[in-house]
């Protein structure tokens, strides 16, 4: 399939699909963030993921209209609100459930399976009821079209770039929260022994409420992201959890780098593919590496060996 | 080392036996010798490496390095099952017997027979087997309980059936870790004549802590701290080793 | 007790009232179109007996039941396909002879994969062969490495969802999103109208009994013993001299082939088999099936399947936007309270009814014959 370019042309493809896949390569890192705080550190698999994903899109896309239709000479800006808001929306959500129905199931895993699932068809059914089965589409301000002229054949989109950007500093941030914050201390506290933190006197309630609240939060943000690769429907989200499950499988659960570094490969291996073949033999090109490497070396990327 | 080369075959040798967890050596260059029919007790303090050793020998852990020779057996080479089928049985610190079955089933599973998938689609339950397991329920004071969920038995009736279910496997080596833990002071007597009567041809190696018991069991006893023997030989010799008094017995 | 019955007394009862329901019930009771519904239902009831076996006893957990429905489901329609592809009904095409959407993806000849799919004999055995041996292969990859639980569930899913995306990208050898549509003839006998469905009927429930009474077999063995004892204590099982994973292998693949079962009687009662019966949604859906029916119920999985199929057309059909709130709502419903499922309420509630009226009518007659393990209730109907 590379017959036909040459070394160079073939260097400038990888160059410019590598940041056209800058925006999947966020978005899957900010839901596999999300997904890895909560399975990794509470061995919860959330599979209405990427429903809390489509809200924050849908929250994204109810901030611009706003700012259309009331604010356009702020509009601009949007982007920023927006952001802030889809965290929030997603994060007040995933509280709730988190006090309806995960706190019931944390003893059963392959249940909250289940549940979440059932929950993700229900918040898609709401969706559609309120905004209409219809896919929307999002405005971007005019300063985040376009593209950064790199060299004659190489150019890079500047929303890409700004996404990549918001990407790196929410890591960074969830990074520090987790690691070095004294709530994630908290957090990784409960997760190793439940019973002593709650001895010790950390209110392990509250920590699994917030760690699962932080999580879809998160989700929220990559809504945002979202809203900029594809349109917003009810099912959007659905597409995207099992490649998410597969990315944080894929790096090592629990492992933030290996979580990075897995989105990284799989969202490029998918983007460089897709500019030599049909988008769907990508996916299942890239799906089906990811399996096989997963079969092989079921432990994922990066794994610690542990004493058990 | 206090024993060396002898001429008489041992059932288990360990030699030169490492493993390490992310550079941390939980167990290192660890040898030791099991004769046959010989009551092995292995102390230590929290930490000493003893369950891990265990762990290395039933092949629940690879080991880094070193042989395990079982019977001649490389055991580090094999699969867990093909340890059991080897001769090697193993009872863990906490019970673990099957819940949702009855004290019957429990022990019925652990009959060496019908091991494969189709040998366990087939296997019937023919007078050798009923004969067996109500024989092993007998040794181990559970008889009128075969039909019962296991779920109901008390702890200690737990930790026998678990120990029945290694009898009925018929092991040359049984590795018990911490077989009267958490029993009261009667079940701990049942479970000393239990254990005395079961070591007929067999050899046991057992890890407790409760001092009283392994006077009454050990023919020979292996102190382990930090991943290495710290002293062997028999109870008296060692609680007489001021190596050990200091890390161990003196606490 | 202690023997190795075949099944216990309730049990036999269960059966036979399901028997009595499927065999002279619903077909006096109902018209073809109706009966029909319930054809396709119990497709996907072999569906969710192999999750019996599978999930409620091995406790492995499969989100890909679809790809194995779905392999059995479109080894049946290329036989049927291609029956129907005669170069007689085909003359129009410019290349008669192969399957319509091959002609219309510009292919010329009939690929090699398809060749063998002539033989009635060849396809019977690939319904069975080709889900079984993919099942032993991800089995054996997964299952020798220890991979399970969670993350088995997720490799499955995501194997349904490539095996989707690739039968609808290859549309001149899949017919693509539309499926393999227009199955006319099984060796020359029609299975387009009303006598023909229900003579596909009878013959669906009688499979469906054979495999109840293999999964009844399984489940009384020791192998079904073994089982319940994996999904407590792995690994005192293991250091019962027990390969684990072959076990494992075993369960994963009877549901396998079970749900190629019901995806050829799929084939064959329906009329067309579709990448949409593949992929992650109905493969999920599957299994809220057994678990309504009670995860741990042969029988219940029947009923369970039959019952959500039901709410599901009749819902869709007058509330469509009410179906998605009611499934999410029942997968919820039934894990927080109700992990037994219908067998669950059957066996706590109505049960210890029944007993107690039939022993306050003849009093000390055979109290305790109903078995202590899960009984396999039938719910009332």
């Amino acid at each position: 399939m590379f017959g036909e370019y040459s070394i160079g042309d073939l260097g400038s493809i990888f160059v410019m699909q590598g940041f056209a896949g800058l925006i999947l390569f966020s978005v899957y890192v900010l839901m596999a963030l999300g997904l890895a705080i909560i399975f990794g550190q509470m061995g919860v698999i959330n599979m209405a993921h990427g429903e809390f994903m489509i809200l924050g899109a849908y929250v994204t896309w109810m901030t611009s209209n706003v700012f259309q239709s009331y604010l356009p000479g702020l509009f601009s800006g949007y982007f920023f609100l927006a952001m802030i808001l889809a965290f929030l929306a997603s994060g007040a959500l995933g509280m709730l459930v988190e006090w309806v129905l995960i706190r019931h199931l944390y003893k059963r895993p392959l249940d909250t399976l289940l549940a979440t699932w059932g929950l993700s068809l229900m918040l898609q059914q709401a969706y559609r009821s309120i905004f209409g089965a219809r896919e929307v589409g999002v405005d971007l301000p005019q300063w985040m079209l376009g593209s950064l002229k790199v060299s004659d054949s190489i150019e890079v989109p500047i929303n890409g770039v700004f996404v990549m950007g918001l990407t790196v500093l929410i890591t960074m941030a969830v990074a520090y929260i987790m690691y070095k914050s004294r709530w994630g201390r908290q957090v990784r506290a409960v997760v190793q022994n439940r019973i002593m933190a709650g001895a010790v006197g950390i209110n392990t309630a509250k920590v699994d409420r917030f760690t699962f609240a932080l999580g879809c939060g998160i989700a929220g943000v990559a809504g945002s992201a979202f809203t900029m690769i594809g349109s917003t429907g009810p099912t959007s989200g659905q597409l995207y959890i099992v490649d998410t499950f597969l990315v944080v499988v894929f790096g090592g659960a629990a492992s933030l780098l290996g979580t990075i570094a897995s989105a990284f490969s799989i969202s490029q291996t998918q983007s460089t593919l897709e500019f030599f073949m049909s988008g769907s033999m990508a996916k299942v090109l890239t799906l089906l590496a990811v399996v096989g490497i997963l079969m092989l070396r079921p432990q994922g990327l990066f794994a610690l060996k542990v004493r058990k | 080392m206090l024993i060396g080369h002898q001429p008489k075959p041992f059932l288990l040798a360990v030699e030169g036996l490492t493993v390490s967890f992310d550079g941390f050596k939980a167990v290192n260059d660890l040898s030791f010798y099991v004769e046959e029919n010989e009551i092995r007790v292995i102390i230590g303090p929290n930490g000493a490496g003893k369950t891990t050793v265990l762990d290395l020998i039933c092949g629940k852990t690879k080991a880094t390095s070193g042989k395990i020779e079982f019977r001649g057996k490389e055991l580090t080479k094999l699969k867990e099952n093909q340890i059991v089928k080897a001769g090697v049985g193993r009872k863990f610190q906490t019970p673990s017997i099957y819940d949702d079955l009855t004290v019957f089933e429990n022990l019925e599973i652990s009959f060496p027979r019908g091991r494969t998938v189709f040998g366990a689609l087939t296997f019937t339950r023919d007078a050798t087997v009923r004969d067996r397991v109500h024989e092993v329920a007998e040794m181990i004071f559970l008889k009128d309980r075969l039909d019962m969920s296991a779920a109901l038995l008390s702890h200690g009736q737990k930790q026998w059936l678990e120990i029945g279910m290694l009898l009925i496997q018929d092991p040359d080596l049984l590795m018990l870790d911490e077989p009267v833990a958490g029993m009261s002071v009667s079940e701990r007597a049942k479970t000393a004549e239990l254990l005395n009567r079961i070591i007929k041809d067999r050899s046991v190696l057992v890890i407790e802590h409760d001092m009283k018991f392994v006077e009454d069991i050990a023919h020979k006893v292996t102190v382990l701290h930090q991943g290495q023997i710290l002293s062997e030989g028999t109870m008296e010799k060692v609680k007489n080793d001021p190596k050990v008094i200091e890390v161990y017995l003196g606490h | 007790m202690n023997d190795n019955r075949f099944t216990t007394r309730s049990e036999l009862i269960g059966i036979l009232v399901l028997a009595a329901l499927l065999v002279v019930v619903l077909p006096l009771c109902l018209d073809v179109f109706r009966l029909n519904l319930v054809a396709k239902y119990l497709t996907y009831a072999f569906v969710a007996l192999g999750l019996v076996i599978c999930w409620g006893y091995g406790g492995i957990l499969s989100l890909g039941q679809g790809v194995f429905f779905g392999l059995g489901g479109y080894c049946m329609a290329m036989f049927l396909k291609l029956e129907a592809s005669s170069v007689a009904n085909t003359k129009i095409q410019s290349t008669p002879g192969i399957p319509d959407f091959m002609d219309w993806n510009q292919i010329t000849s009939l690929p090699l994969f398809w060749q063998p799919f002539h033989s009635l004999t060849f396809t019977i055995a690939a319904v069975i062969l080709v889900p079984g041996l993919f099942a032993l292969i991800i089995g054996a990859a997964m299952f020798k490495r220890r991979v399970g639980g969670t993350y088995f569930a997720i490799i499955t899913q995501a194997v349904a969802a490539i095996l989707t995306i690739l039968i609808v990208g290859q549309q001149g050898y899949t017919g693509g999103i539309n499926g393999m549509t227009d199955l006319r003839t099984l060796k020359g006998w029609d299975i387009r109208p009303d006598h023909a469905k229900v003579v596909l009927y009878f013959f669906e429930v009688g499979l469906l009994f054979v495999c109840i009474f293999i999964a009844q077999f399984i489940r009384h063995s020791k192998l079904g013993r073994i089982l319940v004892a994996m999904r407590d204590q792995e690994d005192r099982v293991r250091f019962s001299g027990y390969s684990v994973a072959n076990f494992k292998i075993f369960a994963f693949c009877v549901g396998a082939v079970f749900a190629a079962i019901g995806g050829a009687m799929f084939a064959l009662q329906v009329g067309f088999m579709s990448p949409s019966f593949v992929g992650i949604v109905p493969s999920i859906e599957m299994v809220i099936y057994t678990a309504v029916g009670g995860r741990l119920s042969i029988l219940g999985a029947v009923y369970g399947t039959m019952l959500v199929n039901f709410a599901k057309t009749s819902l869709s059909e007058s509330f469509p936007e009410l179906w998605l709130f009611g499934l999410g709502g029942l997968f919820i419903a039934v894990v927080l309270a109700f992990p037994n499922g219908l067998a669950g309420i059957w066996q706590d509630h109505v049960q210890p009814r029944i007993d107690r009226l039939i022993s306050s009518r003849k009093p000390k007659s055979e109290s305790g014959w109903t078995d202590n393990s899960v009984a396999d209730g039938a719910p009332a109907e």
